[in-house]
């Protein structure tokens, strides 16, 4: 038997410089939002009458800055954009080789069936840390870092008028200019339930938001199983590990 | 468990951050770290699109049904209400500064020019977007003719509309200004510009926001430095509501 820490230094670093993007990204959002309430499909849209949506004017107390300003929204959320897709392209790097990725994150077709999923939420989450993360937890941190963030990256990218000359087909793939603005809204509102379901889940627990300052402590057997082992069975002993 | 507490700081941080935020905002060191990150987009786009990288161009199956006016959208001089209703005989587009030769030219003589016609997309910073076509000779086809002189770095475009008692201008470097999109439209899918979108004669740089598309324009103008005009910042937007000087993102 060995100990190592329950999040290694690479992902409580990104965690937190992540944390504090992400929540000015969105607040920053928020407050651009406002300067256009409407979304559209295709390449053009100017007319909210053309609109699939028209968004709510959201609240001062929920926008970066707490006033609207578009100039000022606009400088923090293309500055925050930088610690947030590098930080991208480095926790990837990290997970692959750290092997965080291979361990946790990947799925089995067995961990996507109803009787896992079903499993997972009558656990709450544990699955005990010994034992990696649940099926729940997979797919759904799955899909956040594979799908959803680098979605807000390209996206982001994507509506910036000087990048569309670097890379003309990521528009043509996201489905033209208007589509990809609908798109980096749509991604921004998944994250959002991510972050909301996340932040209650690690509030029920204060040593899991220690464990992730601190990186915490697992033990784990020296000759450790490749695949993950199944968390239809909660091990219910050491530092819960959801959230 | 519940850890009130936890919960009460974690509250107190919010209010804090919200409150230390609005000093930021206006800090100078925001403003440097703003600075860095817009140049570190421009660099970013530049090292790999190259200088002369295209924006895309559509076909006229394209086009948006109409194409938004948007900020000014009339001009109260008489001047140039008298030009619009005569199809702007005595208009002098004028290209001045640092140039060796220059140059005041007519409405026939700028569309005597060789000709670029593009069809593209136009994105206000606002979020909205409206593809048009547009025609008339590049940017760099004037400053070839005008010679403009090693010391120039900017480009300043300056317009006959007046928005909250100040007189419209923007500025782009030199890589801008020799881009091959870059060209003094006359025209809007086929026809002479409408007022709303800055007849007699508006600006297109199409890898940047809408706001750098000076509309109404009567002079270009090569300089050294944009520190001495309006209020330095490089633009009408740009010193009224801070937006930023590069405007491709």
């Amino acid at each position: 038997m060995k100990t190592r820490k329950q999040h290694a230094l690479s992902t409580r670093l990104w965690h937190w410089v992540n944390a504090v993007s992400i929540i000015v990204l969105f607040m920053t959002g928020l407050n651009i939002s406002n300067a256009h309430r409407y979304l559209y499909w295709g390449d053009y849209g100017f007319d909210p009458r053309d609109a699939w949506l028209s968004v709510i004017k959201f609240p001062a107390w929920s926008t970066i800055p707490q006033y609207y300003n578009l100039a000022i929204a606009r400088d923090w959320h293309i500055t925050m954009a930088w610690p947030f897709g590098l930080g991208l392209a480095f926790i990837w790097i990290a997970m692959l080789v750290n092997g965080h990725f291979r361990r946790d994150l990947t799925t089995t077709p067995r961990d996507w069936t109803p009787s896992a999923v079903i499993a997972s939420l009558k656990a709450h989450g544990p699955g005990a840390a010994a034992h990696g993360y649940n099926p729940v937890q997979k797919i759904l941190y799955g899909m956040v870092f594979g799908v959803l963030m680098p979605l807000m990256l390209f996206t982001g990218l994507a509506i910036s008028p000087g990048f569309q000359a670097v890379a003309p087909w990521l528009l043509e793939v996201l489905g033209g200019r208007q589509s990809a603005r609908s798109l980096h809204f749509i991604a921004a509102w998944a994250i959002f339930g991510f972050f909301v379901i996340h932040l209650l889940l690690a509030l029920a627990d204060w040593r899991l938001i220690l464990g992730m300052i601190t990186g915490g402590k697992r033990v784990e057997s020296e000759t450790e199983a490749p695949q993950p082992a199944p968390a239809t069975e909660p091990v219910l002993e050491g530092e819960p590990s959801h959230g | 468990m519940v850890d009130l507490p936890r919960r009460s700081l974690l509250a107190g941080m919010a209010a804090l951050s919200a409150s230390a935020c609005a000093k930021i905002n206006q800090s100078e060191s925001a403003k440097t770290l703003f600075d860095a990150a817009e140049d570190g987009h421009r660099t970013l786009h530049r090292a790999l699109a190259g200088k002369q990288g295209l924006a895309p161009e559509y076909t006229r199956a394209e086009r948006s049904p109409t194409f938004r006016g948007n900020g000014s959208v009339t001009v109260e001089d008489p001047f140039y209400k008298a030009q619009l209703a005569g199809g702007f005989p005595d208009w002098r587009l004028e290209v001045r500064g640092l140039v060796e030769k220059p140059l005041a030219l007519t409405l026939d003589e700028v569309k005597a020019l060789p000709q670029r016609t593009q069809i593209t997309r136009h994105d206000c910073v606002e979020g909205w977007s409206a593809i048009g076509e547009w025609q008339g000779p590049q940017l760099a086809a004037l400053l070839d003719a005008a010679k403009v002189k090693e010391s120039a770095k900017f480009i300043v475009f300056r317009c006959a509309d007046v928005l909250y008692g100040r007189d419209y201008y923007e500025s782009i470097d030199m890589v801008d200004a020799y881009h091959p999109q870059t060209i003094i439209a006359h025209s809007l899918n086929g026809e002479p510009l409408p007022e709303k979108n800055g007849a007699p004669l508006r600006m297109r740089i199409e890898r940047q926001l809408g706001y750098k598309q000076a509309k109404y324009v009567k002079a270009i103008e090569a300089v050294a430095s944009f520190a001495d005009i309006g209020d330095g910042k490089g633009g009408f937007w740009e010193d009224t509501a801070g937006y930023q000087w590069y405007a491709g993102i």
